[in-house]
């Protein structure tokens, strides 16, 4: 009878579920990909060059790193998803070395020098965007027209393209009398719309009774300047509801992220507009911005958010109030990478913490 | 920690690995034409060898005597003479002695016919008989069934439960005992009931088995006796003894602890048959079902095999390997053992062999650790598997132990899920040793 050669003899058990780190990388990254392929709809060759530069030059840093260290690399699909996030929090036409930099610094200096994949306690990709953000903050602050804006702005060339924050952030420094809400001050500021929106609002209030502004269903669809993989909500989500399905991420961050955030922004939102008191926009900011690209993608990579649960509320909330503050009182351009990122720094003591706990609870029976 | 998770959160859903061999109705298997028996097939001391090389042995006559407390005695499985006595390897990786017999002579088991109920009996009788009949716990651990069955003084037994999840994939030798011989298992529950006068008596079946559940309560409710058959839901490990003690009873048994020390019995079904056959027939305990499966066999089936019958000419009987098995291994893919040698012998605690496809195994590369929290979430001890593991790599064992080292219960629920394929239950283990060894626990 045929008898195994060299039969292993690896302690039991005998099976395994059949997942990999590398499938749940290549499944994260899959997720994304529909709203990288919007970005790169709506904003071009641009979008596509800054993209294949992040995941090239992050690759590369995976690489070289790997060689130097004599270590595996390049085989469990981290590096390309880190080029992936990088490149969506990238407006699609900075100059090139942005992402370059951005994904070397995310790959060499985050991740690697901290030991490689599971060992650094910074977002590699988060760090690398809060590196670019930092470095070259006027081409981080520059955006680019929508495809869908084509006709409205190429007659008014002379009115500068904001992203709807870059452009509400504006708005707020140079508050002259109270606004309606972001959106006031975007129909203040004539902030363009897209044909398209303009007419379903149209639609909507002639026949259903409905008004809503348009600038909603811009920020809604994703009819906005924006870094490239951030501005369509509901190709996010639909990955988000994917990555839950398979598991590979628990409501504790997302949820605890996004509310506390929403709460904050609904509560004290107002108070900046020198409105009162829970008269904030939580719609407008949970569409504008990248929260959700932060809540579903970024604040669960797992490695540097807490391991326990209850830590993730911890953490969840911590960050969610932390972008809530950067949006409405920040000077810089960006509140959720940094809102994130500072609660990673916290992580550590997060689980020293939930830890102990639970050994008190073991304790005690 | 572990109370605050639900039934059917606890440990793993399991591919459907059992059809493979459930439909097949145990048969015998041939006999085997030499027998390997060894002495120690049970936990505790190994039995005394009581027979002499050259000497002629009859079916079922003793030829190992139980020495110590905690012992079980062994018998020849077939007629014939033993040609040696060695030691060989057997599939845990232990050494033991054996004996080895060569298939000769007549089949005459005495007494063979005679039946005897259990109500004619006295108790010291019935313990005597089951210890007499070497008589063990067939799930796996090999516990002596007499040391069970005999409370320690001071102890009210509250609890029996009947052991019928066989939550383990691939076996299915249980739920064919179940769905075949439901009545003598019952004559089983009743012997075990009249030794400890349990106030409830309860038998856990694993939901897949609707036909067991229909089986068993219908030989439950004929018997007369206060059985209630509770379907336990199909995730490994609710079959593991302090699952199914919470499953059933909602207690939870602290490491280190017996059930038994906390009024509670387990035994399986496979054990209650052997109780009874023990009992009513003084049949000594010398086969066992045991499910040949996985992905390599042709034909996966559940047989009744003398014990010390080589688990190579059960591979064969069962039409042999269509492909090469990445493992062989004896007893369950959670907590068995891969084997190199295709003549190691079934023993008591043999609940399968199965011959496992690389598409089953699905070894991986181990990758660095990317705190996922997919062991926590399926550990049913409630510990941090991954954070134990890191620390016993890095031989801080103590500090293991302060976060519950101890108490893990090896399922292997970890390492199953682990996409970085680390080998946490594998490195807890050794952890474990190290810890007893060295005796800061």
């Amino acid at each position: 009878m045929e008898v195994p050669a060299s039969p292993t003899l690896a302690g039991a058990p005998h099976l395994h579920e059949g997942s990999t780190t590398a499938a749940m990388m290549w499944t994260v990254t899959l997720c994304l990909a529909p709203s990288g392929l919007w970005g790169i709809w709506q904003f071009g060759l641009p979008a596509l060059a800054v993209l294949a530069v992040s995941i090239a030059a992050a690759l590369l840093g995976e690489l070289g790193m790997g060689l130097i260290l004599k270590r595996p690399a390049l085989q469990d699909g981290s590096a390309f998803l880190t080029g992936v996030l990088v490149g969506y929090m990238m407006p699609p036409t900075v100059p090139l070395y942005v992402p370059l930099a951005a994904s070397l610094f995310a790959m060499v200096v985050v991740k690697w020098s901290f030991g490689g994949l599971g060992s650094n306690w910074m977002n590699p990709a988060l760090a690398g965007v809060a590196f670019a953000l930092l470095s070259w903050s006027a081409a981080m602050g520059s955006w680019a027209a929508p495809l869908a804006w084509h006709t409205v702005v190429a007659g008014s060339a002379a009115t500068p393209v904001a992203s709807p924050v870059a452009f509400f952030a504006s708005g707020l420094r140079n508050l002259t009398g109270a606004a309606a809400g972001p959106i006031g001050l975007l129909a203040q500021g004539h902030y363009p719309v897209s044909p398209v929106s303009q007419s379903v609002a149209q639609w909507l209030g002639a026949h259903a009774g409905v008004s809503i502004d348009p600038h909603y269903l811009d920020l809604l669809i994703g009819f906005v300047p924006g870094s490239i993989g951030e501005i369509s909500p509901p190709l996010l989500v639909l990955g988000a509801i994917f990555l839950f399905r398979r598991r590979i991420i628990s409501w504790h961050v997302p949820v605890t992220y996004l509310g506390a955030f929403l709460i904050l922004i609904w509560a004290f939102g107002g108070l900046p507009l020198r409105g009162a008191l829970f008269q904030g926009d939580p719609l407008f900011h949970l569409l504008a911005g990248g929260v959700l690209l932060g809540a579903f993608y970024l604040a669960t990579d797992p490695v540097t958010a807490p391991h326990s649960p209850g830590g993730m509320i911890v953490y969840g909330v911590g960050a969610g109030a932390l972008t809530f503050l950067f949006r409405d009182y920040g000077s810089l351009p960006a509140a959720m990478p940094f809102g994130i990122i500072l609660m990673n720094i916290v992580v550590p003591a997060i689980d020293r913490v939930a830890r102990s706990r639970r050994l008190r609870m073991r304790a005690g029976g | 920690m572990s109370g605050r998770i639900s039934l059917r959160e606890r440990g793993v859903a399991l591919p459907d690995r059992k059809r493979l061999a459930m439909e097949s109705p145990i048969r015998n298997a041939i006999l085997p034409t030499i027998a390997t028996v060894p002495l120690a097939q049970h936990l505790g001391s190994p039995a005394q060898c009581v027979v002499k090389v050259g000497e002629r042995v009859r079916e079922g006559m003793l030829i190992g005597k139980p020495q110590g407390i905690i012992s079980a005695a062994v018998h020849s499985p077939i007629p014939g003479v033993v040609t040696a006595i060695h030691e060989v390897d057997l599939a845990q990786g232990s050494c033991a002695q054996a004996v080895v017999i060569s298939l000769e002579g007549e089949f005459d088991r005495l007494r063979r016919n005679r039946s005897v109920a259990s109500s004619d009996r006295s108790e010291a009788e019935i313990l005597a008989l089951i210890e007499e009949m070497g008589v063990v716990g067939l799930g796996g651990a090999g516990f002596p069934t007499h040391v069970k069955l005999r409370p320690p003084k001071g102890v009210a037994i509250e609890f029996l439960l009947v052991n019928g999840v066989e939550c383990e994939p691939y076996l299915a030798g249980d739920f064919r005992l179940m769905v075949e011989r439901p009545r003598e298992i019952v004559e089983g529950i009743r012997i075990a009931a009249k030794l400890l006068k349990p106030r409830a008596i309860l038998v856990g079946i694993q939901d897949l088995y609707a036909e067991a559940i229909d089986a068993m309560g219908a030989a439950c409710g004929e018997s007369g006796l206060p059985i209630e058959v509770v379907a336990i839901p199909s995730r490994y490990p609710l079959g593991d003894e302090r699952q199914l003690v919470k499953a059933l009873v909602g207690r939870e048994i602290a490491a280190g602890l017996l059930p038994l020390a906390e009024g509670v019995a387990v035994v399986s079904v496979g054990t209650l048959v052997a109780i009874h056959e023990a009992v009513a027939f003084e049949k000594p305990l010398f086969e066992r079902v045991v499910t040949v499966s996985g992905g390599a066999i042709r034909e996966p089936a559940n047989l009744k095999v003398r014990i010390g019958t080589p688990i190579g000419a059960l591979l064969a009987e069962c039409g042999g390997l269509k492909e090469t098995p990445e493992r062989v291994v004896v007893g369950g893919p959670f907590t068995g053992s891969a084997v190199y040698d295709l003549g190691t012998p079934v023993t008591k605690s043999t609940t399968a062999v199965l011959a496992l496809s690389a598409d089953e195994v699905r070894a991986g590369r181990r990758t660095p650790c990317i705190s996922c929290g997919r062991c926590t979430s399926v550990c049913p001890a409630g510990l941090d598997p991954a954070r134990l593991f890191k620390l016993v790599e890095r031989g801080l064992q103590v500090n293991a132990g302060r976060e519950g080292l101890l108490d893990c219960n090896e399922c292997g629920c970890c390492s199953y899920v682990c996409p970085a394929h680390l080998p946490l239950v594998e490195t807890l283990r050794v952890g474990k040793r190290l810890t007893r060894e060295s005796g800061v626990a």
